[in-house]
C-alpha cells in the first residue's frame, strides 16, 4: 500500500481517472509543466499531452465557461481554480450555468464537470489565497460539493467527483496538501453522499470537514484527558449534507458542534443547526454551537493563527456545550 | 494622444461605412464583393425570402400574444431576420449554434418548431428543446455567457477530429462582457472552429452603441488575432455569404472570424421596454429603409423571379403558420407543480427527495377537490 501525501493522492485519483476514460480533461493556470501551483497535476501533461491537459489563458470564468461547453460536446473535464480567493470572477459560470443547464434543459444537458477549489487558511499566504467560499456553493441547488481531508479520501473522493453525472465543486484542504496516508488504491470506498464517523465518542458530537477535520481529531484526543468522549464526524459531502449520519450520532450524544473555517453567518453551521434542531429537537441536551472564522474578511497571514479555530476554541466549545 | 483628444465616440454611421459587404442594396439591387462571391439560384433566394417572411410573422405573433397576456415577456427580432436567416442558412447539420434569446430566426433554420421557443417566454419552461436534436443550445440569457460555452464546444470538436463548426450569437451589449471577451481570447489562442456572430443591433436596451466601443465592433477582432468583418445584416445574401465562408474558414482549421452584422432593432428591446424614451422616432424610420425583407421582395420582383401569387402564398403561409405558433401556445401545458423538483441532479438526493414529498404532502393536505 503506498504512503502519498495528500496533493499526491488527488495527482494519482486524476491520473487513473484519465486513464480510465479518455473524455477526461484536466484544465486551469499552470497545470501543465509547472503541475500545477501545488503540483497536484504534476506529469499529468507529459503522459497525457496537451489536448487532455490544457494550459489555459488566465480567466477563470474562462476556465469554466469553456469546460461548460466541452462537458456539451460530451468531455468531463476537471477545472483547477488556482485558489479560492479566484474562484469569484467564475461565478456566474457556476452559479448560473454549470448549476442550472441540467435543469433548464429538462435532463436533456449534463454537465459533468469537476472544479477543484483549495481552499481554507494556515499557510500564511498574502489575501484572497485562505478562503472558504463554500457556503456560496452550497446555497446553490444544481451543484455537488465535497471536501476531502485527507489522503485516503482525496485518491478515492475525486475520482467519483469525475464519474459523476452532476457538476461537483471539490475543495481540497491546502494546508493538508503535504500530510502523509497510507493509501488502499483497491479499496471499494464509501459513497460520495456519504459522512464518516471518524471517531467514535459518547459525549459530544463533532463536525468538520476539510482542514478542520484534523483539528476535531486532535481535540477529541485532548478531550480524552478530561474524561470526555467526543464524536468525530468528517461531514465528506457539504451538498447535498449527510444529515442521516450526523442525526444519528447527535441522538445519541444529545450534543453537537460544528467547525469551520468559513465565516459563522450562514455557514455551513447554521444549515447543520437548524437542520439538527428540526429533526432531532428532543434528543439536543444543549443548543448547537459553531467554532468557525469570524464575520469578517480573512486577516493578515500574521492574524490567521487568532481567526482560524483551533484545538482550545474547539475544545471551549465543547466545555460550554457539556455545561448546559 | 493627449487627453483632451479623447473625446465620445461619434454616431455610428447608418450606412455602416466603407468596409460593410453588401450583396443586395436596400434598393433591392443585386451587387458583388469580390471577396464573397455567391451564386445563388432563384429558387434559394425565394427560400431566403419565405424564411424571412415566417420568421418575422411568427415574431409579430409572439409579440401580439404577449399584449394578450399569454406570454410573460418576449424579445423581438424586428429588423434582425437577415443576419438570423442569413447566418442559419449557412450553417450545416452538423455545426452548433449557441444563441442568446433573440434568436428566432436561427432557431427556424435550425428546425426548432416555434411553438418550443414561447415556453420560456410563457413560464411553462426554461428550455423547451433538445439541443442535441437540431445542434441548437437552449437560449441563454446572462448576457455573453453562451460566447464562452460554443469556445468550449469548439475546443471538443477539435480533439473530435470533425469537420464541423460552431456559430456564437450575441449582440452590441455583449461585446462589453467579460466573457465574451475571454471567449476571444481562448478562440483566439486554441484556433478553434467558431464564428462569432455579432447582431450590432445599435442598441443594448436603451444604451446606444457608442456607449459599448469608441470603434467599429469588428475591428476589435484584430486585436485578438483573427479576422474582423462587416457585413450589412440587412443583407441576407450578404448575412449568407460571409457566414458560409467564416464557417468554412473555421471548419478547415483556420480558426475563428468575428462576423458584425449591422442592423438594427427596430422593436423594442423586450415586449417590457418603451423605446420612444430613448431614441427618436427619425431613426426607425431611416432604419426602415433598409428593411431586410423588402428589398429581397423588391429584387425578385424586379428581376422577374417571383410573381405576385408568390408573395400572396407566403403570406397565407405565414398566417397559418401564425395560427398554428397562437394555438400551440393556448395548449402549452402548465407543468404541475411538483415538477419543481425534477432535473436538479442527475443523480437525485434523498434531501431533495424530502422536500418534495413534503410539499406533496401538504398539497395533498388540501383535498383532492382543490387540485
Amino acid at each position: 500500500m503506498p504512503t502519498y501525501t495528500l496533493a499526491k493522492a488527488l495527482n494519482e485519483g486524476l491520473r487513473r481517472a484519465m486513464e480510465d476514460d479518455p473524455k477526461v480533461l484536466i484544465m486551469g493556470e499552470d497545470v501543465g509543466k509547472l503541475g500545477g501551483v501545488f503540483r497536484v497535476t504534476d506529469g499529468l501533461q507529459k503522459d497525457f499531452g496537451e489536448d487532455r491537459v490544457i494550459d489555459t489563458p488566465l480567466a477563470e470564468s474562462g476556465i469554466v465557461g469553456t469546460a461548460i461547453g466541452l462537458a456539451m460536446r460530451g468531455y468531463r473535464p476537471v477545472c483547477e481554480i488556482q485558489f479560492d480567493g479566484f474562484v469569484y470572477p467564475a461565478f456566474d459560470q457556476i452559479v448560473s450555468q454549470l448549476a442550472k443547464v441540467h435543469y433548464r434543459s429538462k435532463g436533456r444537458v449534463r454537465l459533468p464537470v469537476t472544479i477543484r477549489i483549495p481552499f481554507g487558511g494556515g499557510i500564511g499566504a498574502v489575501e484572497h489565497h485562505s478562503e472558504s467560499p463554500e457556503a456560496y456553493f452550497v446555497h446553490t441547488a444544481g451543484l455537488k460539493v465535497v471536501a476531502c481531508s485527507n489522503a485516503v479520501d482525496a485518491y478515492h473522493m475525486i475520482r467519483q467527483a469525475i464519474a459523476s453525472d452532476d457538476p461537483v465543486i471539490f475543495f481540497e484542504p491546502k494546508r493538508r496538501y503535504w500530510e502523509k496516508a497510507e493509501v488502499d488504491l483497491a479499496m471499494a470506498p464509501d459513497p460520495l453522499d456519504q459522512a464518516r464517523v471518524l471517531r467514535p465518542g459518547r459525549d459530544v458530537t463533532i463536525a468538520a470537514y476539510g482542514p478542520m477535520v484534523k483539528v476535531a481529531l486532535d481535540a477529541a484526543t485532548a478531550a480524552e484527558e478530561d474524561g470526555h468522549q467526543l464524536e468525530v464526524i468528517d461531514l465528506r459531502t457539504l451538498s447535498p449534507l449527510d444529515t442521516g449520519t450526523l442525526l444519528e450520532s447527535v441522538r445519541r450524544t444529545g450534543r453537537l458542534v460544528v467547525v469551520h473555517e468559513a465565516p459563522t453567518t450562514l455557514g455551513l453551521g447554521a444549515e447543520i443547526a437548524a437542520h439538527v434542531t428540526e429533526e432531532a429537537f428532543y434528543s439536543l441536551q444543549a443548543p448547537v454551537l459553531r467554532v468557525t472564522g469570524f464575520d469578517t474578511p480573512y486577516p493578515s497571514s500574521r492574524l490567521e493563527e487568532d481567526f482560524l479555530p483551533d484545538l482550545d476554541r474547539v475544545l471551549d466549545a465543547v466545555d460550554r456545550s457539556l455545561a448546559f | 494622444m493627449t487627453l483632451g483628444d479623447i473625446g465620445v465616440a461619434a454616431p455610428p454611421d447608418p450606412t455602416g461605412g466603407p468596409d460593410l459587404v453588401q450583396l443586395l442594396t436596400p434598393e433591392g439591387e443585386r451587387v458583388h464583393h469580390p471577396d464573397y462571391p455567391l451564386e445563388i439560384s432563384a429558387e434559394e433566394v425565394r427560400d431566403l425570402y419565405r424564411d424571412l417572411v415566417l420568421v418575422r410573422r411568427v415574431d409579430v405573433e409572439a409579440t401580439a400574444l404577449q399584449r394578450q397576456g399569454e406570454l410573460g415577456i418576449w424579445a423581438s427580432l424586428l429588423g434582425q431576420e437577415a443576419a438570423q436567416v442569413g447566418s442559419g442558412r449557412a450553417l450545416r447539420s452538423q455545426d452548433m449554434a449557441f444563441p442568446s434569446y433573440r434568436e428566432h430566426g436561427v432557431a427556424w433554420c435550425r428546425g426548432v418548431d416555434p411553438v418550443q421557443l414561447l415556453g420560456l417566454y410563457r413560464g411553462t419552461d426554461l428550455g423547451g428543446w433538445d439541443p442535441k436534436e437540431r445542434n441548437f443550445n437552449i437560449y441563454s440569457i446572462v448576457i455573453g455567457s453562451q460566447t464562452l460555452h460554443a469556445t468550449g464546444y469548439a475546443m471538443g470538436i477539435q480533439r473530435d477530429g470533425e469537420e464541423a463548426a460552431v456559430i456564437a450569437y450575441f449582440g452590441d451589449g455583449a461585446s462589453s462582457q467579460g466573457d465574451v471577451n475571454e471567449a476571444f481570447v481562448w478562440a483566439s489562442v486554441f484556433n478553434t472552429p467558431l464564428v462569432f456572430f455579432c447582431q450590432n443591433n445599435q442598441w443594448a436596451i436603451s444604451e446606444p452603441i457608442e456607449k459599448q466601443s469608441r470603434i467599429p465592433l469588428y475591428q476589435r477582432a484584430l486585436g485578438f488575432g483573427f479576422p474582423g468583418v462587416r457585413v450589412d445584416g440587412n443583407d441576407v445574401l450578404a448575412c449568407l455569404a460571409v457566414t458560409r465562408a467564416a464557417l468554412e474558414a473555421a471548419r478547415t482549421g483556420q480558426g475563428p472570424t468575428f462576423i458584425e452584422a449591422y442592423t438594427y432593432r427596430m422593436g423594442a428591446h423586450t415586449t417590457s421596454d418603451d423605446p420612444t424614451r430613448y431614441r427618436l422616432a427619425s431613426e426607425l424610420e431611416m432604419w426602415r429603409l433598409r428593411d431586410p425583407i423588402e428589398r429581397v421582395k423588391a429584387y425578385l420582383s424586379r428581376s422577374g423571379e417571383a410573381d405576385a401569387a408568390f408573395f400572396e402564398a407566403i403570406d397565407r403561409e405565414a398566417d397559418e403558420l401564425a395560427a398554428r405558433v397562437r394555438q400551440g401556445c393556448l395548449d402549452l401545458p402548465d407543468p404541475e407543480p411538483l415538477t419543481i423538483f425534477d432535473e436538479v441532479y442527475v443523480e437525485p438526493t434523498s434531501h431533495l427527495e424530502r422536500q418534495r414529498t413534503r410539499f406533496a404532502a401538504y398539497l395533498d393536505s388540501f383535498g383532492e377537490a382543490d387540485h
